[in-house]
């Protein structure tokens, strides 16, 4: 390497705590990279002649004459066509047993995309799920993630999604990912013979939590990669970012940082707008979509992360196990797409929006009738319908079984209003009633 | 000599510097590095350890890098040719910046130096100006831009010479003025001003008075904004900030719209780029970009450029105002511009606030609200900056540091639920918790009757009472069963019912019911005031509904329909047969 005769090694560290390290040392770049007792560390902080490193696999047997060595350069990628069907560790080393991967070296984390060169996304993303389809339809260039609890399906969903949606790439980064769950989507990716459209970035619970900061940016360098080198339609999936987001706040608390709230560092915000937004279209085709997972505890989403997603991402996708049916549905209340008004009723039937929001506004009026009846009140006539035609609407649209396409998905829900109401209760624009009405 | 400096310490964007003469306090400086100059802001200052924050990624930045001061504080600059511009925080063109991402250190020219513009002198040689005196006129996008006298200068100035009727470029000499010491200026159309500084050359504020419509029945009708106003808009994610936001930028009645994505998501921005050159401004026939400044700090570009980005945005519109215009300013949102003092307050190891926050956070939220305003100018002219933020409560809690600031100092206060966003009663804003302080205002009373004549408030009031009515009995009926309550109850349940779906819900995306006319809106609020006054006969609570709800329907349909259109009159004749059906005459 070119660069070896001027790496600088130092083997006095002053001071270390359980994720960072302090040394004296001169021309050291912010955000470089430096090697720690072989280890992989990066500059957070400089102050005079002061060098705070932190240790991505944290210090755990760092003595304090340990070599230390500058390499001049924030953490890298190479990217070319050769990514594609690999799995990689955090630092973007194959774990599959393969050859390393020869291309362009490209520092992760790069510069933002001017927000006058983007393009308004506008192509639907079809998962045939009506959860989804019907009343949160997504967009390529857009970046939502489920909001779900430990124990629900939701990496399932979430390759069901990728599998079906229509895409070049499919790139996985995995932080903080249970073995099991790792393997479960190694065997799904290779079994669907989809291997060669997949890129895996994986960091799971057997690793180093603090190394999980590098898995979204690895992640999105590979993805802006084959977006504006190779004109593609890119689907990043990363699960699950409450992790990703722990490490962040065990590296700020070593850092003496005043937390903010549930703890976690007063710069969460930005931290996660740097990511989402690597969610692009770009003019010349290429876009990025991200679909993410942010694990909830016992549902709450006012917990910083969630909360701080939620203004960040254009919706969220809820999972929920309606017990009528005794299946996993998307909750129609508490999921959102916030692109979907740019290709509902444009790129799929005119009737969607209104058909959407009424099917919606008639499920609200079942759960208060439920609401009633728990409470031990008689059931009005508009009532017993409405509770019917929930539990059909469940079953044959909000199911996360659903395999429809969009103009099935509107068919189906104009016959359960026909079968339930009549067209006043329902709300819906006059000519679209004519039309439809069964 | 200009004061230069060494990089002595980096924390993420917080950089310090060892200097070697004087430094102001928010002074702007260079940082250079690796070929790329990075511009910063002094933020606190030790002895001759000076803290700046930097407007850029300080990846690769070294110690005994060096900086260079530039004597002057964060400015923009001001001139014609500033419409359907996107900038970012630091009023940089974004247009003008090359390829698909942004590069650090690339600064571009916010004016366009070319272009050649129209003036028309207002003033004559021997004149007497001040501060902000309007000297000329150029039109452009068929606006009466004025060229004004320096907004910074003290005292009378007399007009030396002044350019003819003819065409210039903003960097020609279009008047030259001497104040008494003989202390001589030349001037063109350019102005600069330091964005922390409120722009206050004008003669005086009154309270304002005059209805500022926007379209949207829920804030016109009920909780109206007025020109030079200031309101706000919390809420948690998912309950139509930025949609409401957005038709308020479409519809309203003002000259000049300035939009501040102020760490927000870029695509919103996008929406605006793509939408806004193809749409129709409601009042004036033409295209809505023409009217509109958009200053783009999207949430992923760097931190504190964001912080700077609402100053820019008021900045210009103070500049607007001083010409006699009507600017609306809409910055969504000031939580992301909070959350920026925040991290940079953390990074300098400030004693935290509640939340973590700055402690002076609420003077310096009510600091920005007072640069709104309406005001006469020094020439007798009336202008008016009309200021809605909207607010990003951390978890929907109403209750924490940013939002209970700005609530001290914000007139309106548009509160938008969960609740009614989950039961897509959109635009959700809650009826009963939001407020406008202006229709207590015995000025807009005045103005309004003006306008549309006796009757109105008291109608609006009984609307709200109506409301808060429907609300207390809907608990009751929740908790006695519907066959608990008398059938009267019913029947003021459904009229409030009445009220949120006909006048308060509005579908945004729906070509005709997304603007309403003030004059539609009072047709709307006379039919439905008419129909909760009437009498009823029911037997039972059943039929109760069965009325309502075919009520709401055409009342519905006809919200969609063109105003006194064929279609519109049907559903009306629809309903007044209906009508028949169920009340009681009063004969």
């Amino acid at each position: 390497m070119a660069t070896e005769a001027f790496k600088k090694i130092y083997t006095k560290i002053n001071s270390i705590t359980k994720a960072t390290c302090s040394l004296k040392a001169s021309g050291v770049g912010y955000d470089e990279l430096a090697t720690v007792d072989g280890k992989l560390a990066q500059v957070v902080k400089i102050m005079g002649d002061e060098v705070t490193l932190q240790v991505f696999e944290g210090t755990g047997g760092i003595p304090t004459d340990a070599e230390v060595v500058f390499l001049g350069k924030a953490p890298t990628l190479k990217v070319s066509e050769q990514l594609a069907g690999r799995f990689f560790n955090a630092y973007g080393d194959p774990i599959d047993g393969g050859p390393a991967v020869e291309g362009q070296e490209v520092e992760i984390g790069g510069p933002s995309v001017n927000p006058v060169r983007r393009k308004q996304p506008s192509e639907l993303i079809a998962t045939g799920i009506a959860g989804i389809d019907l009343n949160n339809t997504l967009v390529t260039g857009q970046k939502i993630p489920f909001f779900a609890d430990p124990d629900q399906p939701y990496n399932q969903v979430m390759a069901n999604v990728a599998m079906r949606a229509e895409t070049d790439k499919i790139i996985l980064g995995g932080m903080g990912m249970t073995n099991d769950d790792y393997l479960y989507f190694k065997n799904l990716f290779t079994n669907a013979g989809a291997l060669d459209r997949i890129i895996s970035f994986m960091n799971t619970t057997e690793d180093p939590a603090v190394e999980r900061l590098l898995i979204p940016d690895m992640a999105l360098t590979a993805a802006e990669y084959f977006a504006v080198e190779k004109n593609e339609k890119v689907l990043v999936l990363l699960t699950d970012m409450t992790m990703y987001a722990d490490a962040l706040s065990i590296v700020s608390n070593r850092m003496d940082q005043i937390p903010s709230k549930d703890s976690m560092p007063g710069s969460l915000y930005s931290d996660l707008a740097k990511i989402y937004e690597k969610a692009v279209q770009f003019p010349a085709g290429g876009s990025i979509t991200i679909i993410a997972v942010t694990t909830l505890s016992g549902g709450d989403i006012t917990h910083a992360v969630p909360d701080n997603t939620g203004y960040i991402t254009e919706g969220q996708l809820f999972l929920r196990r309606d017990s009528d049916i005794g299946k996993v549905i998307v909750d129609p209340f508490r999921s959102l797409s916030r692109l979907k008004q740019l290709v509902s009723g444009k790129k799929t039937r005119k009737d969607h929006p209104q058909v959407m929001n009424a099917a919606v506004r008639l499920y609200a009026d079942a759960a208060n009738a439920k609401t009633k009846l728990e409470n031990g009140f008689d059931l009005t006539d508009y009532d017993q319908r409405a509770l019917s035609f929930a539990k059909e609407y469940s079953d044959k649209l909000l199911a996360i079984d659903v395999n429809l396409n969009t103009t099935e998905m509107l068919d189906v829900t104009w016959g359960l209003f026909s079968k339930y109401f009549k067209p006043e209760e329902v709300n819906i624009r006059q000519e679209f009633v004519e039309k439809y009405w069964k | 000599m200009a004061t230069k400096g060494k990089v002595t310490g980096v924390i993420a964007n917080m950089v310090l510097l060892a200097v070697d003469g004087p430094v102001a306090q928010n002074e702007i400086c260079y940082i250079k590095t690796g070929g790329d100059r990075l511009m910063a802001e002094v933020i606190k200052i030790n002895g001759a350890k000076v803290y700046v924050q930097v407007f850029e990624s300080t990846r690769r930045l070294k110690i005994g890098e060096e900086a260079e001061f530039t004597g002057h504080m964060l400015e923009v600059s001001l001139a014609p040719g500033m419409l359907s511009k996107n900038y970012d925080g630091l009023q940089n063109d974004l247009d003008k910046m090359e390829g698909v991402f942004l590069k650090r250190g690339d600064y571009t020219n916010p004016l366009d130096e070319d272009r050649i513009w129209h003036f028309e002198p207002l003033v004559k040689e021997g004149d007497t100006v001040t501060a902000a005196a309007w000297l000329g006129a150029v039109e452009e996008n068929h606006q009466n831009l004025k060229i004004m006298a320096p907004f910074g200068i003290e005292g009378k100035w007399t007009v030396k010479s002044i350019a003819k009727a003819g065409d210039y470029r903003i960097t020609d000499t279009v008047a030259v003025i001497e104040n008494g010491q003989g202390e001589v200026k030349e001037l063109n159309m350019i102005q600069k001003w330091p964005v922390r500084v409120a722009m206050t050359d004008y003669r005086e504020k009154p309270r304002p008075f005059k209805l500022l419509e926007t379209g949207v029945r829920t804030i016109d009708t009920l909780n109206p904004i007025v020109e030079g106003g200031t309101g706000f808009i919390p809420g948690p994610f998912g309950t139509g900030k930025t949609v409401l936001q957005h038709a308020i930028s479409k519809q309203a009645e003002a000259d000049i719209v300035i939009i501040a994505a102020c760490g927000e998501r870029a695509n919103e921005v996008v929406e605006i780029f793509t939408e806004f050159p193809e749409l129709i401004d409601p009042h004036t026939g033409r295209k809505l970009m023409e009217r509109t400044i958009i200053i783009a700090n999207t949430s992923n570009m760097p931190v504190a450029a964001r912080e700077a980005s609402v100053y820019t945005a008021m900045t210009i519109a103070e500049y607007y105002r001083a010409m006699g215009l009507r600017v609306l300013l809409m910055a969504d949102s000031t939580s992301r511009w909070a959350q920026a003092l925040r991290e940079m307050s953390n990074r300098m190891e400030e004693l935290p606030g509640p939340d973590a926050f700055p402690m002076d956070i609420s003077s310096i939220i009510a600091n920005f609200y007072s640069r709104a305003g309406y005001v006469y100018l020094n020439n007798g002219e009336a202008g008016s900056i009309t200021f809605i933020g909207t607010v990003s409560p951390a978890g929907g809690n109403l209750k924490e540091p940013v939002t209970e600031n700005t609530k001290k100092v914000a007139r309106c206060f548009y509160a938008l639920e969960q609740d009614r966003a989950d039961k897509k009663r959109y635009p959700a804003v809650n009826p009963i918790d939001s407020y406008s302080k202006y229709i207590e205002y015995p000025e807009f009373a005045e103005y309004i009757t003006g306008r549309i004549g006796d009757g109105w408030l008291s109608m609006v009031n009984e609307a709200k009472t109506r409301l808060l009515r429907g609300k207390e009995i809907a608990e009751q009926i929740n908790i006695l069963g519907d066959d608990g309550v008398p059938v009267d109850y019913h029947v003021t349940f459904w009229k409030s019912e009445l009220i949120d779906y006909v006048v308060l819900q509005q579908d945004a995306f729906d070509e005709i019911d997304a603007v309403t006319s003030l004059e539609r809106q009072q047709e709307i609020l006379k039919n439905v005031t008419a129909m909760c006054r009437a009498e009823y006969d029911f037997d039972t609570f059943q039929e109760v509904t069965d009325f309502f709800k075919k009520a709401i329907n055409i009342c519905k349909q006809m919200n969609y329909s063109e105003f006194k259109s064929d279609k519109y009159n049907s559903f009306n004749a629809e309903l007044v047969k209906l009508l028949e059906t169920k009340q009681v005459s009063n004969d």
